[in-house]
C-alpha cells in the first residue's frame, strides 16, 4: 500500500502545484520518486513529529496542500495534541498518512504497532478517517483525498498487501464498498485486514454460508446506510479490524446499529486489549489475536450457532 | 486615541502601548480572568508590531500577501485582542466578549475568533512550528511576507520549540522571526528556579539563529531591531526581549501572583490612573 500511495501521490503532485509531502525521516525506498520529481515540495522534517504536524498546519494555512508521512504511532500519537489543535481545531487542510496499520510492523514490537490510532483519530472533530483495504482502494482514496478539503487521516498497511479488487470499484469517501454479496451474515472490515476477511467468507462459502463482505474504508464519516441495509437483509453482523476492539470500527458500527434501533446480532472482532507479549511476525500476531481467516470464519460460525438457539 | 501618523514615532507608539495596557486591565478585570502579568509585558512589542512593523490592513485582514503575527504565548491573548482592536481590526466593544458566556474571545487564542487572529495557540510550543510552516509556504510561493512569532520564556521548556529551532535554521528561513517575551517569571516561580534558560540568546545562536537582546520596554530599541529584519540573510531571527512581568502597573510588576490574579475594580481604577499619569513621561510606565 505504501508504494501505491507514494506513486499515486507523485502523479497527483504533477497536476497540483500546491501539493507537498513531509516526512519524519521515514520512507526510504518508498518516497524517493516524489522527492526526485518535486524536490521543492518534499520536506524531510527530521525525526520531530510535533514540529512536523505543526508546520504542516502552517503550510496549509499558507495555501499549500501538505501530506505528512510517518509510521502510525509517530504520526498520530507522539504529536496527538498538534493533530488536535493545529490541524483539526484550525480545520487545516492537512493529510496525515500513517504506515503500518495494526500489527503490520510485526517483530518491530508493540512500540511500532498501531492499535489505538483509529480510536484517536475518529474522536477528533473535523477529521475524516480512511483505511484502504488494498492497493486499489489506496490508489483511489489517495486521489480522492487530493480534492478533499480539511483534515484527513489515511491509514495504510505496509508493503506487499494483496490486491482484493479485481476491477476498479466505485469509491467515495464515506461510502462502504460491497465486495461480496450474501444474505446469511455480513462481515464489515476496514483497512489491511480486508484480505483475511475475504478469505474467511470463502471458508464460510464452503460451509454453505453466503456472507456479505463490506469494505468500510472510511470509518469517519461512517456509512450508516450500508449498515442499516445489512442489518435488515442479513441475520448477523461482524466487524473485523486490525485495531483494538475498543473504539475502532466495531464500536462505530455498534453505535450506528444502536442508533438505528437494530436488533440484529452483532459481534466485534479486533485486537485484544493488551500489548503483544510474544514476539512474532505479522501473520503470527494476527493469529495470536484471532484474526486469521480460519479464526474469523470460526467466530462467525460460533456466533451464528447461538443465534439458532 | 489621538490621530496616528502613518509611521508613528516612538512617543506615539508608547501611547498606543498605554492604550493596549488599559484595555488589557479592563478586559481581565471584567472577565475575572488570569494572565495579566504576561499580557502587560508584551504590550510594547505588540504596539510596535501592529502600528509600525507588520504590513497589514485592518480593512483586508485576509490579504494574501500580509505579514503574519502569531502569539504563541496564547494565554496572553488579551494583549493580542487589545492590539487588534486598537489597530482597527474590530470595534473595541468586542473586547467585552473576552471570556464572556456566549462571546467569541476565548481565554486562549483561537483562529477565526476575530479578524486578524492568525493561528490557534494556548497549548505552549505550538505557535513556532505553525509559523515555520507558514514561512516555508511563503518561500515556496515566492511571497515576501514576514512571519513573526512571539514566545514566552516558560514556553521554551517545550521540546517542540527546539524541534522547530533546528528545522528553521536548517531550511534557512530568514523570513521567520521570533520574539521571546523574557519576563523571567513562569507559572510556578522564576524561570531561573523552575527551568533555567540562560544563556537564552546563546542557545538560539548555537542552533543557527541570528540573535539580538533588547529591552522590550524601550520602544526605540524594539522598533530599531524589528525594522532590521531579517537580522541576517539565510538565517531565522530571534529577539530576546528582556521585559518585566506586569510592566506599567507598579503593584503588579515582577510579582508571580499576577500570573493568575485578576484586579479588583479598585485595583483596576488605580491601574488605569497610573497608566494615564504615565503619559508624556517617556517609556510606557
Amino acid at each position: 500500500m505504501r508504494n501505491t500511495f507514494a506513486d499515486t501521490l507523485t502523479g497527483c503532485a504533477a497536476k497540483d502545484r500546491k501539493l507537498m509531502l513531509l516526512t519524519g525521516d521515514l520512507g526510504f525506498s518508498v518516497l524517493e520518486r516524489f522527492r526526485d520529481s518535486f524536490p521543492d515540495r518534499f520536506l524531510n522534517m527530521g525525526i520531530s513529529e510535533a514540529n512536523m504536524i505543526g508546520a504542516a498546519s502552517g503550510l496549509a494555512l499558507g495555501g499549500m496542500k501538505p501530506y505528512v508521512y510517518s509510521i502510525i504511532p509517530f504520526a498520530t500519537m507522539r504529536c496527538f495534541e498538534q493533530v488536535r489543535n493545529d490541524v483539526c481545531y484550525q480545520d487545516a487542510d492537512v493529510k496525515i498518512v500513517g504506515v503500518g496499520g495494526g500489527l503490520a510492523y510485526g517483530t518491530l514490537g508493540p512500540t511500532h504497532h498501531a492499535r489505538e490510532d483509529i480510536a484517536l483519530m475518529t474522536s477528533l472533530p473535523n477529521m475524516t478517517v480512511v483505511c484502504p483495504g488494498d492497493p486499489v482502494e489506496t490508489e483511489l482514496l489517495t486521489k480522492l483525498s487530493v480534492s478533499h478539503q480539511g483534515p484527513m487521516y489515511i491509514r495504510l498497511g505496509r508493503g506487499g498487501d494483496p490486491v482484493i479488487h479485481q476491477s476498479r470499484p466505485d469509491v467515495e469517501i464515506g461510502k462502504g464498498i460491497m465486495v461480496k454479496e450474501g444474505n446469511d451474515a455480513t462481515i464489515i472490515a476496514t483497512g489491511n485486514i480486508l484480505p483475511n476477511a475475504l478469505a474467511a467468507t470463502k471458508i464460510l462459502e464452503e460451509k454453505k454460508m453466503k456472507v456479505r463482505l463490506i469494505s468500510m474504508h472510511t470509518v469517519k464519516p461512517l456509512d450508516a446506510d450500508i449498515i442499516r441495509k445489512a442489518a435488515k437483509e442479513t441475520d448477523a453482523l461482524f466487524t473485523v479490524e486490525e485495531h483494538s476492539a475498543i473504539n475502532g470500527l466495531g464500536s462505530a458500527v455498534g453505535d450506528a446499529l444502536h442508533a438505528q434501533g437494530s436488533k440484529a446480532m452483532f459481534r466485534k472482532i479486533g485486537l485484544k486489549d493488551r500489548f503483544e507479549q510474544v514476539v512474532g511476525n505479522h501473520e503470527y500476531l494476527r493469529q495470536a489475536n484471532g484474526l486469521s481467516p480460519e479464526q474469523i470464519s470460526s467466530a462467525v460460525l460460533e456466533a451464528r450457532k447461538t443465534l439458532r438457539k | 486615541m489621538p490621530m496616528m501618523s502613518k509611521n508613528p514615532s516612538v512617543d506615539e507608539l508608547d501611547g498606543v502601548a498605554r492604550e493596549i495596557r488599559k484595555s488589557i486591565v479592563r478586559m481581565i478585570t471584567k472577565a475575572k480572568a488570569s494572565h495579566i502579568g504576561g499580557s502587560l509585558s508584551a504590550a510594547d512589542i505588540l504596539a510596535a508590531l501592529y502600528f509600525r512593523i507588520l504590513s497589514i490592513d485592518p480593512k483586508d485582514p485576509e490579504d494574501g500577501g500580509r505579514d503574519i503575527f502569531i502569539l504563541s504565548k496564547g494565554h496572553c491573548c488579551s494583549a493580542l485582542y487589545a492590539a487588534l482592536a486598537e489597530r482597527g481590526f474590530f470595534q473595541k466593544g468586542k473586547l467585552d466578549e473576552f471570556c464572556a458566556n456566549g462571546g467569541s474571545l476565548w481565554g486562549h487564542v483561537s483562529r477565526g475568533c476575530a479578524p486578524g487572529v492568525e493561528a490557534t495557540t494556548g497549548s505552549l510550543g505550538h505557535g513556532l512550528p505553525i509559523g515555520l510552516g507558514m514561512a516555508i509556504a511563503a518561500k515556496r510561493s515566492n511571497q515576501k511576507r514576514k512571519i513573526v512569532v512571539m514566545l514566552s520564556d516558560g514556553e521554551c521548556d517545550e521540546g517542540s520549540v527546539w524541534e522547530a529551532a533546528l528545522c528553521a535554521a536548517h531550511f534557512r528561513l530568514d523570513n521567520l522571526t521570533i520574539i521571546i517575551d523574557y519576563n523571567k517569571i513562569q507559572s510556578f516561580g522564576s524561570v531561573k528556579e523552575v527551568m533555567n534558560l540562560d544563556p537564552l540568546a546563546g542557545k538560539w545562536k548555537s542552533f543557527g539563529w541570528e540573535a539580538r537582546e533588547i529591552d522590550g520596554h524601550d520602544m526605540g530599541q524594539v522598533v530599531g531591531v524589528l525594522e532590521k529584519l531579517p537580522l541576517a540573510a539565510g538565517k531565522p531571527s530571534v529577539i530576546v526581549a528582556n521585559t518585566i512581568k506586569g510592566k506599567g502597573i507598579s503593584f503588579m510588576e515582577n510579582k508571580l501572583e499576577w500570573h493568575y490574579k485578576s484586579p479588583t475594580p479598585e485595583q483596576c481604577e488605580a491601574a488605569i490612573r497610573e497608566l494615564d499619569n504615565a503619559k508624556g513621561k517617556g517609556g510606557s510606565a
